[in-house]
């Protein structure tokens, strides 16, 4: 018999018994259902937790130091490239680093120890310098204020246990100005013919001489108005490393000219002209593209870390949540493949003299086995259908109750459950098979009835 | 020019185990069939003209014997073989009409067509061609619990013919229907063995119909061949 007969012939025999059968294909429903409502519940935690893990910084990011200041906290494995002369982590190394594939963003880590002086107050703290791309880092969520106006505006944000120190209402701190009192790292070369600056540095005994190139360090003030505050530290991914307390815009902070902890040992090997960095961040397109950009930057002479092995502990654990919640959600739609078998064994019964009928008018053993296969199928896809459906509108619902909590707890509303469409495809297609599977049996002993006995049976 | 042989039954049994007890329902019967006749298988209920009629229909097979049609031997087909013989070269009417009551009476005429996987466009026309043949054009759509007894028989019996058969078998037609009935049934086979020329075997139990219309009787008692003679 031709497929489109078949398909014909299926759905009429469905319909026939339309009360039954819709209880069988509800059954199949209900198990694609809770399939699918519980791996999108697998898939969207997942999804959320490696959508705020990846904007937190940390996942997408080789943190490089030079090797000869500090290696970073992981050693470099044995095999690692020969060490080589090391060499400063200095805008040469940035540009370099820039054109690596797939890294994105390169910025150097801008930390400081400053002095914050507010309406009278001195404080004393650590200071970070913030790419632009940490806007969407989801670190600044829910922070009273607003982000950076610019890339170079003169702003700053405040972690809130430090603007506790500065006034009993940290949000009124928004919108006031403060002043940093730094360490200014300044090249003397620019004030060659400045003699009175010399002077001035150099007191009252001439020295022998100052060599070109060489630096001072002075003091200086920058006021900058206050545009957040924020109850999170967002510098652990973004730097690498927590701890600072108050934030400008990497390219203000850069600006400044802040005396770093390399300049001194830059200055003691004798080329202290160039500006190096204690670190700098590499981010990258994905995490997957850690490893590889970490070990060109090793080739280059310079030392790595990144958080690569807990990505890859923390997909090992989703995917064993995943593994159980789609064996929990299973056992639902293997409940509902029985209810198929039932309903398909009842059908032979009775229309075993149908079967007869057909037989006798030159059906083979196939045509009667691939129509109740049909059935069986078109029952699974049936099924497929609302069960995605239905699991999408609980997965849904799953969400609309967490947001509701989350909100009621002053929390931002998060998607838990997502249902991507190889989910959807996946679990029909999966209902398919079990109900054909479920048919197997009904389908051949309807094929193996005898035609006579079967003519004969009223 | 003598008709050729379409059927030959050779030395055919046909046993049943019930528990130790074989029943021989058929016991050896050997039977010559041209193409062309109508023959009447006639016997009381038990004898085994029925079993006889399901084994040369290829429903059956014998336990023992040969029934070979146009030289092939049904014993030795495979199921789909037969399936195919039953599709191709074989329409069935039975006593009881077997429409599919939840089709209509066209798309029942139209089920074989369908299993012969014959084109759409065709089965319309060989459906309305039977259909007419048998006088039912106008219940085409009507499902076979909205019809008479005898209109149901000549459903069954255009859906027998759609597939244009060399061989019609009937397994008591009549059995169902009143006689005014039973007799328009027999009318049609007549007219459609005589029309088309047809080779009809039916099953009766009723010797005034079968003398009337069959032009050969074989009389069958206890499973066994007991006359086998031409009435015309």
């Amino acid at each position: 018999m031709r497929t489109r007969d078949l398909g014909e012939l299926a759905v009429r025999n469905l319909r026939e018994a339309v009360l039954r059968n819709s209880l069988t294909t509800l059954g199949v429903a209900v198990g694609v259902a809770s399939l699918v409502a519980m791996l999108s519940l697998g898939v969207g935690l997942q999804t959320l937790a490696s959508q705020r893990l990846t904007r937190s910084g940390l996942f997408d990011a080789v943190f490089v130091t030079s090797q000869r200041n500090f290696r970073g906290p992981r050693q470099p494995p044995p095999d690692a490239a020969p060490k080589r002369d090391s060499r400063p982590l200095d805008d040469d190394a940035r540009q370099q680093f820039s054109k690596l594939s797939n890294v994105t963003e390169v910025y150097p880590q801008i930390r400081f120890i400053t002095d914050v002086r507010y309406a009278g107050k001195s404080e004393s703290t650590s200071v970070l310098g913030l790419p632009d791309s940490s806007r969407s880092s989801g670190a600044f969520e829910g922070m009273t204020g607003v982000y950076f106006s610019s890339p170079t505006a003169e702003e700053a944000i405040l972690q809130m246990e430090f603007a506790k120190l500065l006034t009993d209402q940290p949000p009124s701190l928004v919108g006031k100005n403060l002043t940093l009192r730094y360490a200014e790292r300044v090249a003397l070369s620019k004030y060659a013919d400045d003699e009175a600056l010399l002077d001035a540095m150099m007191g009252s005994g001439k020295p022998g001489g100052i060599s070109p190139g060489s630096i001072s360090i002075v003091p200086h003030e920058k006021t900058l108005r206050i545009v957040g505050i924020t109850e999170s530290d967002p510098s652990a991914g973004i730097g690498g490393f927590g701890g600072a307390r108050v934030y400008l815009p990497l390219k203000t902070a850069e600006q400044l000219h802040v005396a770093q902890p390399d300049d001194v040992q830059a200055f003691l090997s004798g080329n202290p002209a160039k500006p190096s960095y204690m670190a700098m961040t590499v981010r990258v397109r994905s995490p997957k593209d850690v490893p590889q950009v970490e070990a060109a930057i090793k080739q280059l002479g310079f030392a790595t870390f990144s958080l690569l092995d807990a990505t890859k502990s923390l997909r090992l654990v989703f995917t064993v949540f995943d593994l159980f919640l789609g064996l929990f959600g299973s056992l639902a739609l293997t409940v509902a493949s029985l209810g198929i078998i039932n309903t398909l064994v009842m059908a032979i019964l009775e229309r075993r003299r149908e079967i007869g009928i057909l037989k006798a008018l030159g059906a083979t053993d196939r045509d009667v086995r691939s129509l109740f296969f049909a059935e069986a199928g078109a029952m699974g896809l049936f099924g497929g259908f609302f069960g995605v459906a239905l699991g999408w509108l609980i997965g849904s619902a799953l969400t609309w109750g967490t947001t509701i909590y989350l909100h009621r707890q002053n929390l931002p509303g998060v998607k838990i459950s997502y249902v991507p469409w190889w989910l959807a495809l996946s679990a029909i297609a999966f209902a398919i098979i079990v109900s054909l599977i479920a048919g197997l049996y009904p389908a051949s002993r309807a094929a193996r009835l005898n035609p006579v006995e079967a003519l004969r049976y009223e | 020019m003598p008709a050729p042989m379409l059927i030959q039954a050779e030395s055919v049994s046909r046993e049943y185990r019930l528990g130790e007890t074989v029943i021989r329902a058929v016991d050896a019967v050997s039977l010559r069939i041209k193409q062309g006749e109508f023959l009447a298988l006639l016997g009381s209920s038990g004898s085994g003209k029925s079993t006889l009629l399901s084994m040369m229909a290829g429903l059956d097979r014998p336990t023992s014997g040969a029934i070979r049609v146009r030289e092939r031997n049904l014993a030795e087909l495979e199921a789909d073989e037969l399936a195919r013989y039953r599709r191709d070269t074989v329409g069935m009417v039975f006593q009881s009409f077997n429409l599919l009551p939840r089709m209509t009476l066209e798309e029942n005429v139209e089920l074989p067509l369908r299993l012969a996987e014959v084109d759409r466009t065709d089965r319309q026309s060989r459906v309305g061609e039977a259909l007419e043949r048998v006088g039912l054009s106008a219940r085409r759509r009507h499902r076979p619990s909205e019809l008479s007894g005898g209109e149901q028989q000549r459903g069954a019996l255009a859906r027998a013919l759609v597939n244009r058969p060399a061989i019609l078998f009937a397994d008591e037609p009549t059995g169902n229907l009143d006689s005014a009935n039973g007799e328009q049934i027999l009318l049609l086979l007549h007219e459609i063995q005589q029309s088309l020329g047809m080779t009809i075997i039916m099953v009766t139990h009723e010797r005034p119909l079968a003398e009337r219309f069959a032009n050969r009787i074989a009389l069958l008692s206890d499973g066994r061949l007991v006359s086998d003679g031409a009435q015309r």
